[in-house]
């Protein structure tokens, strides 16, 4: 087997490049790629600590499902969202839905 | 029951029916005076039954009903109030039960009980008739009185005062009972307040009578001082007596007890009109004649001469107060009855004859003439109070007239409108000519005879000249304006409409005026004197007996003399019939000639004390008082405050509180807020990525501070 490290690594280095695209793009989807992409991540991390820990314990993997799960109702509901204001101001870029300011 | 907790009970029907008819019954006037009646029935009853058991006990003057409780601690001991029936409290609640019963009975008729309410009748005014259909024919009625319930209320809280005073055995419960009919009277004589000659009537009466109240105060006070108990019982024993007799007071040479008898013969003189403080009496007549009859003839002044008699232990030890009492007594016999004879009012005359026969009495117990004072009080009562009440029959009988001619200009009071009254109201005119021959003093049928007679023959009998000759001259003048009085109201004919339209007056009115003649005409037979020729020795002189053993020496009756029974004979029978000459013929007042201005403006005494006392008094008031110290004084005072303290204020405000606390801490602190506020807006910009790259180095720089302070 791999050291632990190695999937440490890569899951920090996904989550770093999605939390850029989630700080960095234009466009509400794009956004919302990247924060797909920190959950994922984040699952990658949990896998690896289940394989190189305590493998009877299933409480891991129920923990990644339930990640997966989570990740894609909260992309449905986002995907609606921006859909949703799409329709009212015509745009989906981020920075132009600043209604909210003072 | 005990005759000693009987004796407690009997002041308290009176009392409770004060308090029902204030608090619950005043609207119903049926209800009140069946409460009034019954309470004043169920004195009367307590007190007729105590009267008996007192007549049985031998000696009651040594083994009196008493009973009393400890009542207000004193350091060591207590002060006992409580009640005592010997001789005099028995006799004397014979006539006051007796009295009162009458009184509140004929109430019930001289109110209009059962007549229909006036329809100008305002409260406060006495009533003047009701219009009524009567076969077609509009009729004036005399109408009820408005406030009829309170009337009763008032008398019933005075009856209460008046047994409260009879069955006390210590000074100051006495005092108590004085003051509430103190009280009761300004509130009776004042019963019709919108009148402003009642209310000034009452305030006289009050005024007067409590200046006699302070120095008996003051008596009761010293007398307390001296010798720490005011229960009679203990005053009236040897070794008391004999210490205040010999204490010098240090005031004139008066020893302790005749200054302590001195002072509390004032309270006598003002609460029994005596000469000075007499002039209240005859402007009470302004109140209803019921009130008249019961204050100024049988209780209220009669209480008076009560509380001298009860004293008289102690005041006969002084001679010179004895000689102060008499000569005050005697004087104001005369002078009194000089004023009765120049009066036009029915009742004025009646007040002043109160004061003339008070004087007697008075004057009896200045000489020492202890049985016949209370003789002379007890008869008076019942013919005075028959005299009273038949008067108020008179004057209603006069208002029917007056209401059915409609002409009220007519003074219903004045004897020179009346005439002729004797063929329209007959009872009245009996029972009227019995009470005003007992004051007169006819011979042997009339009480009045009796005691009159045995005051002057104890005058005479004991050596007293001026006394003697004074009292009979006074009596000639008792005789001679009562003659008057009676010719000039019932003999002859109607001098006007109204006398020829009266009418007798109903059975509540009625009853009492006889009840009361039987006692004027019988009550003298219980005190015939031994050696009267012909009649004495037939009965035992009772009252003699019985009264005189109230006192530790019972006294000896004085020996018979012809002179004195023929003086008094002469006095009466000359008076009554020089009076019935003199005015048989005259028709209106310019015709009598002893319509002299000093007795008819009553030797101007009212303007006097107007004179000495109440215009100093208002001008004390409105001047002095209130003018220079409270207007002037006190409130320059302030006015030199107020600029100062105004000054303060406004440099204050304008100084430190705008500029510092509103300018400098309000509004500054607003501004900078403001300020900051305007800075930090720019923050929120709205943009969703900005907020979380805040989001992130905020947890960064957290998470950083953590690690460094928990972690290494």
């Amino acid at each position: 087997m791999v050291p632990l490290s190695w999937y440490l690594i890569l899951a920090a280095a996904l989550f770093s490049i999605g939390l850029f695209g989630a700080l960095s793009r234009r466009n509400a989807v794009a956004i919302l790629l990247g924060i797909e992409l920190m959950l994922n991540a984040v699952n990658i991390n949990l896998a690896a600590f289940w394989r190189y820990g305590n493998v009877m314990d299933m409480a891991g993997q129920v923990f990644a499902i339930i990640v997966f799960a989570v990740a894609a109702a909260e992309v449905a509901v986002g995907l609606a969202l921006v859909i949703s204001v799409y329709r009212k101001r015509n745009t989906v870029i981020a920075d132009e839905i600043d209604l909210m300011k003072w | 029951m005990t005759a000693e907790t009987l004796i407690w009970l009997i002041p308290l029907p009176p009392a409770l029916a004060f308090f029902l008819i204030v608090l619950f019954t005043k609207r119903s006037k049926t209800l009140s005076h069946t409460v009034a009646v019954g309470a004043a029935l169920l004195s009367w009853l307590g007190s007729m039954i105590v009267f008996v058991h007192a007549l049985r006990v031998e000696h009651l003057g040594e083994h009196p009903f008493e009973s009393s409780i400890n009542w207000l601690p004193t350091g060591d001991t207590w002060l006992k109030v409580g009640v005592l029936v010997d001789p005099l409290t028995a006799v004397t609640l014979f006539f006051v039960a007796w009295t009162v019963l009458m009184i509140f009975i004929y109430s019930v008729g001289y109110h209009n009980y059962g007549q229909p309410e006036g329809m100008h009748d305002h409260k406060g005014l006495p009533p003047h008739g009701a219009t009524v259909e009567l076969h077609g024919h509009q009729h004036t009625v005399p109408s009820v009185e408005p406030l009829y319930s309170r009337f009763f209320a008032f008398i019933g809280l005075f009856s209460f005062g008046m047994f409260i005073l009879v069955l006390s055995d210590n000074l100051l419960t006495l005092f108590v009972g004085w003051e509430i009919m103190g009280l009761c009277s300004y509130l009776l004589i004042g019963f019709w307040y919108a009148k402003n000659s009642a209310r000034d009537a009452a305030v006289k009466a009050f005024m007067t009578t409590r200046v006699g109240d302070v120095f008996m105060l003051l008596g009761i006070v010293y007398l307390y001082s001296v010798t720490g108990t005011l229960s009679f019982r203990e005053i009236f024993t040897e070794d008391i007596l004999q210490t205040l007799a010999k204490v010098p007071s240090g005031f004139f040479g008066f020893s302790a007890a005749g200054l302590i008898g001195l002072l509390l013969f004032i309270g006598t003189v003002g609460k029994s009109a005596q000469f000075p403080l007499h002039v209240w009496l005859p402007d009470a007549m302004e109140g209803p004649t019921p009130v008249s009859a019961m204050i100024h003839a049988a209780t209220m002044v009669s209480a008076g001469v009560y509380a001298v008699i009860r004293m008289f232990p102690l005041i006969s030890l002084d001679p010179l107060t004895m000689s102060i009492v008499a000569f005050i007594g005697a004087f104001t016999a005369l002078f009194a009855a000089t004023i009765a004879v120049a009066q036009n009012d029915i009742k004025r005359v009646l007040a002043y004859s109160t004061i003339s026969q008070l004087g007697f009495m008075i004057a009896a117990l200045g000489i020492g003439a202890y049985v016949a004072a209370v003789f002379h009080l007890i008869t008076h009562a019942f013919f005075k109070a028959l005299l009273f009440l038949g008067s108020g029959s008179v004057i209603h009988g006069m208002e029917h007239g007056v209401l059915h001619t409609g002409n009220h200009e007519v003074d219903p009071q004045d004897m020179f409108n009346m005439g002729g009254l004797r063929k329209k109201m007959p009872i009245t005119f009996w029972t009227f000519l019995i009470g005003g021959f007992a004051l007169a003093g006819f011979p042997i049928v009339t009480a009045g005879f009796w005691s009159k007679d045995e005051i002057l023959a104890d005058a005479f009998g004991h050596g007293h000249w001026w006394v003697f000759g004074t009292l009979a001259i006074g009596a000639f003048l008792t005789a001679f304006y009562t003659m008057r009085q009676i010719t000039l109201t019932f003999l002859g004919q109607a001098r006007t409409k109204e006398a020829e339209h009266a009418q007798e007056t109903p059975w509540t009115m009625t009853l009492p005026l006889v009840i009361l003649s039987v006692f004027a005409i019988g009550y003298g037979w219980v005190g015939i004197p031994e050696h009267f020729p012909l009649l004495g020795g037939l009965v035992p002189n009772w009252l003699h007996e019985f009264v005189g053993g109230t006192l530790v020496e019972h006294p000896e009756a004085v020996a018979f003399n012809w002179i004195p029974l023929l003086t008094s004979l002469a006095v009466a029978l000359g008076g009554l019939f020089l009076g019935w000459l003199t005015y048989r013929n005259v028709q209106t007042a310019a015709e009598d000639k002893l319509q002299f201005p000093l007795f008819k403006n009553k030797y101007y005494f009212d303007e006097l004390y107007d004179f000495l006392f109440i215009k100093p008094a208002y001008w004390f008031a409105e001047t002095f008082v209130h003018k220079w110290m409270d207007k002037g004084l006190i409130d320059g005072i302030l006015h030199v405050f107020d600029p100062i303290t105004n000054g303060i204020g406004s440099s204050i405000r304008k100084y430190f509180d705008l500029p510092v606390i509103n300018r400098f801490f309000g509004d500054g602190s607003a501004d900078v807020t403001y300020w900051f506020g305007g800075k930090l807006r720019a923050i929120q910009t709205g943009r969703i990525q900005q907020y979380l790259m805040y989001a992130l180095v905020a947890f960064i720089a957290i998470g950083a501070v953590l690690y460094y302070f928990l972690l290494a």
